[in-house]
């Protein structure tokens, strides 16, 4: 279908965009990527009055490190950020996440921050961000302030944005050396939204035991989750299989899937548990590789 | 600023440059159809998903029924008319030989994004090649032949040394 009619305006800074937000209130939208918006209009469940585009404002397209965390402006694609060389040598997770995110094309346009935005409860990047404990920065009418991901995903694409907010970057804090990683999922075909996605990190001491532990899930609730029982389980120990069972159990434990029309929740509880085992041994042998 | 229902935009469509004023609802696939007169540009589920749609804007692959017109001053896009000079391009030559199409009505999606990743990747892989059209649904040919299309045609490219 095509989307309802509406009125256009494009902001040329993050001031302008607040500032219209705040004048036309609950009609308005912002528009960054389109890739879930324009579906969403064309569908018409989402009706917006006036349109505001992000896309003319410069300088928000920024992919770089600051203060030990990857910086990604709002008007980064998940493109660019994909084949961005500070992703592939210092966050290959994003890089990997990303890559599973739709298709070639929707990557050209879709953006990262876009993608948090609109928080669907089984979408790639909102999971990473998780894993890294890292934050949203936004700028409202009142100033700018940031918002760890634990305190952004507040449900089915719902956010602790208020609606005068926007979003202007995401920070991923950089995993110290030596941390192994990996970013796991399953869709039925290539491109589809994961039915469950895991993200793992883990560092090991000098002694060989589990000193940072970290899990998040997307697809197994109204939104991504730090499997944080599993977490407190893993550290301290030294890794083995038997541990990496045991949290991969009590991770399936610890999250609460509904049945939709893709998956039950049974099947998704046993997903996130073979998920979470197979992506705690890739990122150990990712952890070992790099102290040894 | 204010929000506008109509705006002016310029912008260039396979090399031409282009003066109009659009509804601020329109969206690049129906303003190439019915404003421009470039039917080649399919238009399938208008949510992003079938890949019919498929253009390059800037020289990279999007959806063209996932932004709209108004968006696009100062932009350049190429459509499917766009590929071939006075003979056909290595790639439709490919998909003509190759029996890459039987009802054609994903061919332009499938021949944009395969421009896209030989400009980027000019020998790509097979599997490479699979996941790069992964975002376009054919119902006919079952994908074979189209893969083997842009093998040969990524040869042919390279062997006359030009670009994608
Ligand atoms: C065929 C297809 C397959 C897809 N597959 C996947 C997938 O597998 N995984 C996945 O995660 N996503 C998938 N997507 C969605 C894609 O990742 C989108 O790009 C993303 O969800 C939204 O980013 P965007 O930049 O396109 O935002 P838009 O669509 O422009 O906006 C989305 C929402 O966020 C709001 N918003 C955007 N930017 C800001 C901002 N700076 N501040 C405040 N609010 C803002 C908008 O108002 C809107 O409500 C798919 C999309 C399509 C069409």
């Amino acid at each position: 279908m095509k989307p309802a009619s509406f009125r256009y305006v494009a902001a040329s800074d993050v001031h302008e965009a607040v500032t219209l937000l705040s004048a036309h209130g609950d009609a308005a939208k912002l528009l960054a990527g389109g890739q879930s918006l324009v579906p969403m209009m064309n569908l018409r469940l989402s009706r917006p009055e006036i349109l505001i585009d992000l896309n003319r404002i410069s300088g928000a397209d920024g992919i770089t490190v600051e203060d030990g965390a990857l910086r990604v402006g709002m008007l980064a694609r998940q493109r660019a950020a994909e084949r961005a060389d500070v992703v592939r040598t210092r966050l290959p997770l994003l890089g990997e996440a990303i890559s599973r995110i739709g298709h070639t094309q929707i990557r050209s346009r879709g953006t990262l921050v876009g993608s948090c935005c609109h928080a669907d409860p089984s979408a790639e990047i909102p999971c990473v961000l998780l894993a890294l404990d890292g934050f949203v920065r936004a700028q409202g009418p009142d100033g700018m302030r940031d918002i760890p991901a634990a305190d952004f995903f507040l449900g089915y694409f719902q956010t602790a944005l208020s609606p005068k907010e926007v979003a202007t970057d995401l920070f991923f804090p950089l995993p110290a050396a030596g941390t192994g990683w990996a970013f796991l999922e399953f869709a039925r075909r290539h491109g589809d939204f994961a039915i469950v996605a895991v993200s793992a990190l883990l560092r090991l001491s000098a002694s060989g035991e589990i000193e940072r532990a970290a899990l998040s899930l997307s697809g197994v609730g109204p939104a991504p989750l730090r499997a944080r029982r599993a977490e407190a389980l893993l550290l301290e120990k030294r890794p083995d299989g038997a541990l990496f069972a045991q949290a991969a159990r009590e991770a399936s434990q610890e999250i609460e899937p509904a049945d939709d029309v893709q998956a039950s929740a049974g099947y998704r509880r046993q997903l996130a548990q073979t998920l979470v085992g197979r992506a705690l041994q890739e990122a150990l042998a990712r952890a070992a590789k790099e102290v040894a | 600023m204010q929000p506008l229902e109509r705006i002016r935009v310029h912008l260039s469509v396979n090399g031409h440059a282009v003066s109009q004023l659009v509804d601020a609802r329109r969206t690049l696939a129906d303003f190439l159809r019915s404003d421009l007169g470039l039917p080649g540009t399919h238009i399938g589920c208008e949510q992003g998903v079938c890949g019919a749609c498929t253009v390059l804007l800037d020289g990279v692959s999007v959806r063209s029924c996932l932004i709209f017109a108004a968006q696009l001053e100062g932009s350049a896009v190429e459509t499917v008319e766009g590929l071939a000079g006075d003979a056909l391009h290595p790639l439709q030559e490919a998909f003509h030989r190759n029996h890459a199409l039987q009802c054609g009505y994903c061919s332009p999606g499938f021949l944009m994004a395969a421009r896209d990743l030989l400009e980027e990747n000019p020998s790509p892989s097979e599997a490479e090649i699979r996941v790069a059209l992964s975002g376009q649904i054919c119902r006919c040919t079952g994908y074979e032949n189209i893969v083997q299309a842009v093998r040969e045609a990524a040869g042919a490219l390279q062997s006359e040394g030009r670009d994608a």
